[in-house]
């Protein structure tokens, strides 16, 4: 006899997006850097905005208010209109 | 009650009887009689209109023309649960109802004052067909089957169910019960609320999770009905931004959702507060806790090695759910010392790693209980961290006792582990001890208190025998981490009950957060 089940998902598909391509030069991009607020997070990124800015980038810093929630949306949304390319440090 | 889906009954007196109850075999003369209660010469005294529903014979009672309620829809739908039931229905509508059979009830509705003269003043009736434990799932899956709203899933014959679970990535890698509409119904009969309504929004796919999909889960886990409030009650404590499951789930460290319950209804649903607690060997324990970390995984999307990314992670993770033994409990409950009343049902979530135990079998003052107890609260996570972690420290009986005898309560306990648990600056700073973590080195002259105030959760659980104690630690606290949530169990309310109890849980809400 067939057996029917409930499915216990939410039952959602997260919808496809394709990354967009990586940029052959780091010419004219404006680069933001997250530390997400793990310790340390502001060492390795002070090390990575001055190779950066030597290099001639523009760099813009951003700060999660704690590591251990997602990203608040304005300050995506700030990440997102702001910044061609984004640095994430994720440890410590 | 008759259900709003009903098909309707005819006007006059409707009877619904089965040939295999000895009450309606008695009755069944009767019922060619109402109809027709008299004769006057060649013409009939017409009586009211007689419609008779047969569960089981469809020829009896011989003689009325009896409907056969084969499928039982008539039954259900009226909410049948004895034989014979005697109903009046005036203008589509019922009017009254008497079951069994009281003969005064039936002369009543029926008119006649002289019916059953010789038959005795009364006799109890029999179980509807209806409500026949046996059958009864199954016709709850056919007469409200369509109150479901979840994909079915529909597996070919030779398809293993229980391996179908595992292959489509349901289980927390234990074998499930597989959620059949029959089950997923009887699970949803624990519950007041309606299967469509939303318990809470789960991270870390911010997905709400219905009424039903926490049952469909809680079947999966081996809940009881009568374990499902508990589990939503979780639930819902566990979506809440304070307790932050996302974080809890994304974390290298092993932690999961420890749930706390508290409450007579706990020892009602038979959770394990003595004996093993932690352990093996109660369904409620096991299923309750286990119920709300496959709805995280199965709703939210939690998944190991996805957003899951402990290092370690615990055996709890699959459940650590238990009951506080208040019965002989030296302190308020934790429920109570968190806002609410000794007879709320409650679980306080907590997010916390696997159980350590605290040893002193030879431990016979208050003061010596408070040492050892702080001396190795101090090494929860490193001796040499501090204020980021909460405990909850799980008393044992003979440990209490030890407490008890000397007065101390709730507050004397945990002020004077508070006490102890002043820590200087010169110990914890980095490097020191040969250690290298630790608070930076401007604090090596500060005086430093190992928890926050209200870090030290107690609760009073574990068998009459041995003078252990337990340490559960637990994750980065406070708004940047996961702050525990107390939240009211609504097992039966009446609406007018749940209004005062959901007024009161605001003002808990309020009073628990820090």
């Amino acid at each position: 006899m067939t057996k029917i089940l409930l499915d216990p998902t939410g039952e959602r598909s997260a919808p496809h997006r394709e990354r967009l391509p990586r940029p052959a030069t780091l010419h004219g991009q404006v680069v933001g850097l997250l530390d997400i607020s793990k310790p340390r997070g502001d060492v390795f990124l002070d090390r990575l905005e001055q190779l950066l800015v030597d290099a001639g980038v523009h760099v813009r810093r951003y700060r999660k208010p704690t590591f251990t929630k997602p990203a608040p949306v304005d300050l995506r949304h700030e990440i997102a209109t702001q910044c061609t390319l984004v640095i994430e440090a994720l440890a410590d | 009650m008759t259900t709003a889906s009903a098909p309707p009954l005819p006007d006059g007196l409707v009877v619904v009887v089965k040939r295999e109850c000895e009450t309606c075999r008695m009755v069944a003369p009767l019922l060619g009689q109402i109809g027709q209660i008299g004769q006057i010469g060649q013409t009939s005294l017409l009586g009211p209109h007689v419609t008779v529903y047969t569960q089981d014979d469809p020829g009896f009672p011989a003689g009325v023309g009896p409907i056969h309620d084969d499928d039982l829809s008539v039954s259900w739908h009226h909410d049948i649960e004895t034989v014979p039931t005697l109903i009046r229905v005036a203008g589509g509508i019922e009017a009254e109802r008497t079951v069994g059979w009281v003969r005064d009830e039936w002369r009543r509705i029926t008119g006649i004052s002289t019916l059953g003269d010789e038959l005795p003043v009364f006799l109890p009736g029999c179980g509807s067909l209806s409500v026949d434990p046996d059958r009864v799932d199954a016709l709850r899956a056919a007469f409200e089957g369509h109150l479901l709203h979840s994909r079915r899933i529909e597996l070919a014959d030779p398809e293993d169910e229980m391996e179908a679970m595992f292959q489509r990535g349901f289980t927390d890698g234990l074998p499930v019960v597989p959620p059949t509409e029959q089950r997923v119904l009887r699970m949803l009969q624990g519950t007041h609320r309606h299967p469509q309504e939303v318990v809470a929004v789960v991270a870390p796919d911010l997905v709400p999770a219905t009424v039903e999909k926490v049952a469909v889960n809680a079947v999966m886990a081996g809940c009881l009905p009568e374990h499902l409030p508990w589990v939503i009650a979780a639930l819902e404590a566990v979506c809440t931004d304070e307790f932050n499951i996302h974080g809890v789930l994304a974390t290298t460290m092993p932690v999961g959702p420890v749930i706390v319950c508290n409450g007579p209804g706990t020892r009602a649903i038979g959770m394990n507060s003595e004996g093993n607690a932690f352990g093996q060997g109660n369904r409620a324990n096991l299923t309750i806790g286990r119920a709300v970390q496959l709805v995280v995984r199965n709703v939210g999307g939690g998944r190991p090695g996805e957003v899951d990314r402990a290092t370690h992670g615990n055996p709890g993770k699959i459940s650590f759910c238990f009951a506080e033994r208040e019965q002989d409990s030296p302190f308020t409950s934790l429920a109570v010392s968190r806002g609410c009343l000794p007879t709320d049902d409650a679980v306080t979530v907590f997010a916390g790693e696997g159980p350590r135990s605290v040893v002193d079998q030879k431990v016979r003052t208050a003061t010596e209980l408070a040492n050892v107890f702080a001396a190795c609260l101090r090494t929860l996570h490193s001796p040499k961290l501090v204020l980021a972690f909460d405990a909850i420290l799980v008393v044992g009986p003979e440990h209490a006792r030890v407490l008890a005898d000397e007065g101390w309560d709730r507050e004397r306990l945990l002020a004077e582990l508070h006490q102890r648990l002043q820590l200087p600056g010169s110990e914890l700073v980095w490097g020191a001890g040969g250690i290298a973590d630790g608070v930076p080195m401007h604090l090596r002259e500060a005086t430093l208190p190992k928890f926050r105030p209200g870090g030290i959760l107690l609760v009073h659980a574990g068998g009459g025998a041995g003078l252990f104690s337990a340490i559960i630690g637990g994750w980065a606290n406070g708004a940047m981490g996961s702050e525990p949530v107390t939240r009211l169990v609504h097992a039966h309310p009446h609406a007018e009950d749940r209004e005062l109890t959901e007024d009161r849980e605001l003002t808990d809400q309020r009073e628990v957060s820090r």
